[in-house]
Order: C-alpha cells, then sequence, then structure tokens
C-alpha cells in the first residue's frame, strides 16, 4: 500500500522539482520585445522544464531506441509518418489542393496495405511524394495570424494558432487516436514521440553548438519554418525585405528580426517592459 | 614585322579569349553554379573519410578552397548582426565575420557524416537576366529519407554570383541569427558577440558541447 503510494507520488513529485529548477530559467534584457513572442519569459520557464524532462527522461529512451536495428526503426518511423496521411488528405483538400489531397489518400490506402500498416513507403517508390500538412498550416494558408509563441509542456515549440489546430482538429484526423484498446493506443503513443525524439539526436548537437540561445535559435527556426510550410516551401519574402533587400541599416536596434507583417498597425506602441 | 604583327594579334586574341572566358564563369547562371558547386562539395566529401568524419581541419580547407571563392561570409555576417554593423569599426567586422565563418563551419562540419549517396537536384528557378539578387531552390535527394529543401540567396557582383544566405528547410540562417545577435550587441555591444563567438568557437575546439 505505502509502496504503491510512494510510486504513485513520485511522478508528480518529479514533474515538481523539474519546475522548481526550471524556475532558474535565466532571461536576457529584451526578452518580451519580439512582437511576436510577447510571453518570453514565461516560455523560457517551460523550455527549461522540458529540457529537464528531456534530459532526464525522453533522451535517454531516445538513445536506447537508436539501438534498435535501423530497418526496424525505418518501419516505425514509415508506419507513425503514415498515421499522418489522412491529416494531410483533409488539410490539402482545405487548403484547395485536390490533387494532392487524392494522392495522400492513395499514399494513405497504398501504405496501409501492401506497405503492410505503413512499414514500407511502397506509394513513394511508385511516384507518390509525401506532402507535410496539418491544421495550423490550413489555418494559416485562410489567413489567421500565428499569434503569440508558446513552448507547451512535452511537446515544445508552437504558436497559438498551431497549438489549436493541433489540440482542437489533428488528434482527430490521426489513426493512434481512435484506437479503442487504451493501452495500445498509450502504447504507440510513447514509442512515436520516443521515434521523433530519437530522429531529432543527432540535430541537438548541431544546434547545441550552433546556438548562442538555443531558445530563440528553435523559436526563429521554428516560426520560419512553419511560414515556409504554409506556403509549401516558397514563402512571399517578408514585408520588410520587397525588394529582395532586408533592410540592414533601418531595423530599429530595439526590434530585433522584427517581421513588420506580423505587427498589427493598432499596437505600434512600445511593448510593456 | 609581320611576323610581330600576328604575334599580337594572336596575343591580343588570346587575352580576349581568357578575359571572355573569364567574364564567361563570372556571369555563368547562378542555378547552374550552385548545382556545380553543391555536387563538387558533395563529391569531395563522399571521397574523403577524413571530411565525412567531420575532422575540421579537413572541412575548414574544403570551404577555403570550393566554398570560400563564391560566398559573402562578410555580407552574411552584416545582415545577421544587423543594426550593430554600422557602429563597428573594420577590425571588429573582420573579426565578427572570421568568428561567425568559424562557428558555422564547425558546428556543420558534425553533419558531413550524415552525406551517403546524396546529390543535388535544382528546383524550378525563376529569375530575370536583369536580376541582381536571386534565390536559388535546390532539394538533396537520397535512397532513404524525405528530400532536404536547402535554398541559396545569392548576389551580382564584379566578381560573380556570390552566396550571402542559406536557407535549410524552411529557416534562412541569417534570420535564425538575427535576434541572437542583437541581443548580445545590446548587452555587451559588439565586442561583447565577438567575445560570445570566440569563446564558443574555442569549447567547440575543444570538444565540449555548450
Amino acid at each position: 500500500m505505502l509502496t504503491s503510494l510512494l510510486r504513485n507520488a513520485i511522478a508528480p513529485l518529479s514533474v515538481l522539482a523539474a519546475i522548481i529548477l526550471s524556475g532558474c530559467a535565466t532571461v536576457p534584457a529584451d526578452s518580451g520585445n519580439d512582437p511576436r513572442d510577447p510571453i518570453e519569459s514565461f516560455n523560457r520557464q517551460v523550455f527549461e522544464f522540458n529540457d529537464v524532462v528531456d534530459r532526464a527522461l525522453l533522451k535517454p529512451i531516445a538513445e536506447g531506441y537508436e539501438y534498435l536495428p535501423e530497418p526496424v526503426r525505418d518501419c516505425l518511423g514509415n508506419a507513425f509518418s503514415n498515421f499522418r496521411e489522412p491529416s494531410n488528405a483533409v488539410n490539402n483538400l482545405l487548403q484547395g489542393k485536390p490533387v494532392e489531397a487524392a494522392s495522400d489518400t492513395c499514399r494513405f490506402v497504398v501504405n496501409s496495405t501492401i506497405g503492410l500498416l505503413g512499414c514500407f513507403d511502397v506509394a513513394r517508390q511508385i511516384g507518390l511524394e509525401k506532402h507535410n500538412e496539418d491544421f495550423g498550416q490550413t489555418l494559416g494558408r485562410w489567413g489567421a495570424d500565428a499569434g503569440p509563441y508558446i513552448v507547451l509542456p512535452i511537446f515544445g515549440a508552437s504558436t497559438v494558432r498551431d497549438a489549436i489546430g493541433a489540440l482542437l482538429v489533428e488528434a482527430y484526423l490521426d489513426p493512434n487516436f481512435w484506437i479503442q484498446d487504451v493501452a495500445a493506443r498509450n502504447w504507440i503513443f510513447g514509442v512515436r514521440l520516443v521515434d521523433q525524439r530519437a530522429q531529432l539526436l543527432q540535430a541537438d548537437d548541431l544546434i547545441s553548438g550552433a546556438a548562442l540561445d538555443k531558445y530563440r535559435f528553435i523559436r526563429d527556426g521554428y516560426l520560419q519554418r512553419r511560414r515556409s510550410l504554409i506556403y509549401d516551401g516558397n514563402p512571399p519574402p517578408a514585408a520588410d525585405e520587397v525588394d529582395g533587400k532586408p533592410p540592414v541599416d533601418s531595423a530599429p536596434a530595439a526590434d530585433p528580426g522584427v517581421k513588420k507583417e506580423l505587427v498589427p498597425p493598432q499596437s505600434a506602441t512600445p511593448a510593456p517592459k | 614585322m609581320r611576323f610581330l604583327k600576328s604575334l599580337l594579334f594572336s596575343l591580343a586574341a588570346s587575352t580576349l579569349l581568357i578575359s571572355g572566358a573569364y567574364a564567361q564563369s563570372a556571369s555563368a547562371a547562378p542555378d547552374a553554379m550552385v548545382r556545380d558547386l553543391s555536387n563538387e562539395v558533395l563529391n569531395a566529401i563522399k571521397a574523403d573519410q577524413a571530411l565525412k568524419s567531420g575532422d575540421t581541419g579537413r572541412v575548414q580547407k574544403l570551404v577555403d578552397e570550393k566554398v570560400l571563392p563564391y560566398t559573402d561570409f562578410q555580407k552574411m555576417t552584416q545582415l545577421s548582426v544587423g543594426p550593430g554593423w554600422r557602429n563597428a569599426t573594420p577590425d571588429q567586422r573582420a573579426a565578427l565575420t572570421r568568428e561567425f565563418r568559424t562557428l558555422l563551419v564547425r558546428t556543420y562540419s558534425g553533419a558531413l557524416s550524415q552525406v551517403s549517396d546524396h546529390k543535388v537536384e535544382l528546383r524550378p528557378f525563376r529569375a530575370q537576366p536583369t536580376d541582381t539578387d536571386v534565390i536559388v531552390r535546390t532539394q538533396v535527394v537520397a535512397s532513404r529519407g524525405d528530400p532536404i529543401q536547402i535554398d541559396y540567396r545569392l548576389e551580382k557582383t564584379d566578381a560573380g554570383w556570390k552566396i550571402y544566405d542559406l536557407n535549410i528547410l524552411g529557416v534562412w540562417l541569417v534570420e535564425n541569427y538575427k535576434s541572437q545577435f542583437s541581443s548580445q550587441v545590446n548587452a555587451g555591444g559588439v565586442d561583447g558577440l565577438i567575445k560570445t563567438l570566440t569563446e564558443r568557437n574555442k569549447q567547440l575546439a575543444q570538444g565540449k558541447k555548450a
């Protein structure tokens, strides 16, 4: 009785410890000045929290996962990627791209059957390219602003728009969600998380070396990447580089890297300190 | 006399020819240049085990020989530093450019071990012949994994097209450093940024992760 009580207490306690530890997040002086990230100091704490959880739990498991034979990891990775196809198809349709939507549907059917539940990406061999779509991108395509950047616990970088897309729509378009057996559903979800983490292991070292400020490196990378995805890799030039020339000398020093298009005209007042 | 005349003529002609050939290569289409350059670099990596294992000295040499003549690192640094560049002295600018370049070479050389049967394909290129600032879109394909989008931003200079920014999977390098750099400059001036970059490079040279 006592042991089970203790066991039940350990998880919340370690989460609590992680939260307390993450309270030590260092915040630069210009934090929150970027209109894309008004809650930077809060985000940094969640970022630190994620980092603690990652180092204690997710990363070691992902490193162990790497010991699985490559064909097994390829198979699992493909199968998890196949889970994304219904969402790719629906979102392509919602974005007015019926040809891509049809292609995604074919990919899902072919890979789920001939490809043995997605284990093999047979569809790619017959020339059906994968498209990465999600409801956050669809909302963006429809003109929705990204909204403030937010760091979600465990899941990491997101924006208000992308989080809404993921929670309200994406979850339901994922076959994983519809698996009736709760244990199986959770296990698959867990292994999927580990698989995704494992794919980032190499990028980890690169980012640790290349980033002067890991938080901003990831934030700015995420925001750029999402913008690119919304336009399927061909985003129009940002508003501050209309002539193909970023204004090196004209940008105000206090607003580093600010994309003017993201600032509504009425919010021209300086960000609160 | 007749002989001298023809000699002079042929000298002049060959000079013209050479300078013509030079002008040709200098004004070669930017997309072809990027394709040839990236395939050349990829082939060099495939052929050299030391490069693949991320030997920094070898990578540095490859960058100096193959990449440097086609790249404007100073402009890349200037754009990344942003407004702080204006107040930097020539010495500071040189230091920033040198340290930033070292940082990029050091961090990205770690990724070279991933190179297997990769090759570069050009994606559709839209530009007018009169354009002096273009984006060349490529994708790197291999038998395993999804294609990787890598785009290059080039400016036409007197010495030909020069790359000054690159985009991996939708993320522009310069854009991704702006906020980090300006935060450093705001806190500790240009010298503060130089110091941070230099220290990071020292750490990386000692094989320590930050």
